[in-house]
């Protein structure tokens, strides 16, 4: 397994049996791979699906059939198709039980920026502050680094926010780490990254517990 | 009873300065042989109203290549480097509306509402200059309606009232952009007789729509 195939992993333990999940580009998408037998979860396009079935084979491709990357996909028994304004009442009203985004920072009071450099790169936020708002859970799934290994997870995030306070859970290619009123504890390491490297990788205050689990083994 | 026109008489009603939304999502769902006529008639000075910048040759992308957008309501440019160029290089006024956000907006302005109230950019930089209104301890940004001058949207088939049916994902803005419009123009892949679409399945009802353009080039069936 890589670094991204144990992060997707580790998200797809999160959900449970009948959760709705929308799961952000790139690095999230991943998890759809390690959903657990017996785990049924409908994935909602925020472009206005629910149902979102695998990648149609070459050659039946839709071309009015994408998720919200551009990408084509197909649908699952049981899906539905919306508008946008009923796409985000979904997400806003609180009714989906994940969200799954990739970021740029988040810090130790849960919150996330992941939509804009200043004066580098602006891509707009697209649905991602209506995600953060309105899902009940939101995992951020990313490399614990950035490229440079500069840490991500910080003490204070220092560009613009997605949303405050936020952020449920983080996972990393190095940790699980839970945000709580207390601040970030440490669950997990990954398999063969000891507790000194995370803390070292990581600008924020660690709690560390007493029992630190493993993943990606 | 909707008015059938041509592409080059719907870009005909549209005019320089004015408030332009367009359905789609990622030119999927995208009114593209209106949008055509528009680059080739070079209407310019527009203002744009969309969920996002498409790409230089699909969907409104094109329009931002053809230099006829002098500023947009928009919640994603990702997949479109001339946008971000142009909005860089001071030519083009970005305002960057969460996606959430921009569709209520442009729902609030069709269904007569001033506003609306949403959780979404408290504590961003979506906040500043808003009036924040705190309701049973809840912070929520006032956001205002988006006005709309002329809307083109893409559905499936229409009937000569202009009721509508879309197609799996392509769907998306439309039929809110529809309710926005002072002028509603429609391109369909297919126009039939009234009567024929089964009203349980019209997504967008006919009283939004003004005109219909028969789309020639039809990807779908």
């Amino acid at each position: 397994m890589d670094k991204r195939q144990m992060i997707g992993c580790r998200i797809a333990r999160e959900f449970k049996d009948g959760d709705y999940v929308n799961l952000g580009i790139g690095l999230p998408t991943m998890a759809v791979d390690y959903i657990p037998e017996g785990i049924h979860v409908v994935f909602q396009s925020e472009n206005g699906m629910l149902g979102v079935g695998p990648s149609p084979a070459e050659g039946t491709e839709d071309p009015d059939m994408i998720n919200a990357g551009g990408g084509f996909i197909t649908a699952l028994k049981g899906a539905s198709f919306f508008d946008s304004a009923l796409s985000f009442a979904i997400i806003r009203g609180g009714h989906i039980d994940a969200t799954v985004l990739g970021a740029l920072q988040v810090d130790q009071q849960g919150n996330l920026a992941n939509w804009m450099i200043p004066g580098k790169m602006v891509p707009g936020m697209g649905g991602a502050m209506d995600l953060v708002t309105g899902a009940r859970k939101v995992i951020v799934a990313m490399e614990h680094c950035d490229k440079h290994g500069n840490p991500k997870i910080l003490k204070e995030c220092n560009l613009p926010l997605t949303a405050k306070g936020k952020v449920s859970l983080i996972i990393t290619d190095m940790a699980v780490i839970e945000v709580t009123v207390s601040g970030l504890v440490l669950c997990e390491v990954a398999a063969g990254t000891s507790v000194e490297e995370v803390l070292k990788a990581t600008e924020a205050e660690l709690i560390v517990p007493e029992q630190v689990g493993t993943f990606g083994m | 009873m909707a008015q059938m026109i041509s592409a080059a008489d719907a870009a005909a009603m549209i005019k320089p300065g004015t408030r332009l939304a367009i359905g789609g999502f990622l030119a999927v769902g995208a009114p593209e042989g209106i949008i055509d006529a528009i680059v080739e008639r070079k209407i310019a000075d527009l203002h744009m109203i969309v969920i996002a910048s498409d790409w230089e040759n699909r969907g409104v992308g094109k329009l931002v290549v053809a230099n006829l957008i002098k500023s947009a309501q928009v919640s994603h440019l990702g997949t479109n480097k001339e946008i971000q160029a142009q909005m860089n290089a001071g030519k083009i006024d970005i305002e960057l509306v969460p996606q959430g956000t921009l569709m209520e907006r442009v729902r609030a302005a069709g269904a007569g509402l001033g506003g609306i109230l949403t959780p979404t950019g408290v504590g961003t930089v979506v906040e500043e200059g808003k009036q924040i209104i705190n309701l049973n301890g809840k912070d929520y940004i006032l956001e205002h309606a988006i006005e709309v001058d002329v809307a083109i949207v893409k559905a499936w088939k229409a009937d000569k009232m202009g009721n509508l049916i879309f197609r799996k994902t392509a769907r998306n803005s439309n039929p809110i952009m529809a309710m926005a419009g002072k002028i509603t123009i429609a391109e369909v892949d297919e126009i039939v007789e009234v009567g024929e679409l089964d009203p349980e399945m019209i997504a967008c009802p006919g009283v939004f729509v003004n005109y219909l353009v028969k789309s020639t080039e039809v990807a779908n069936g």
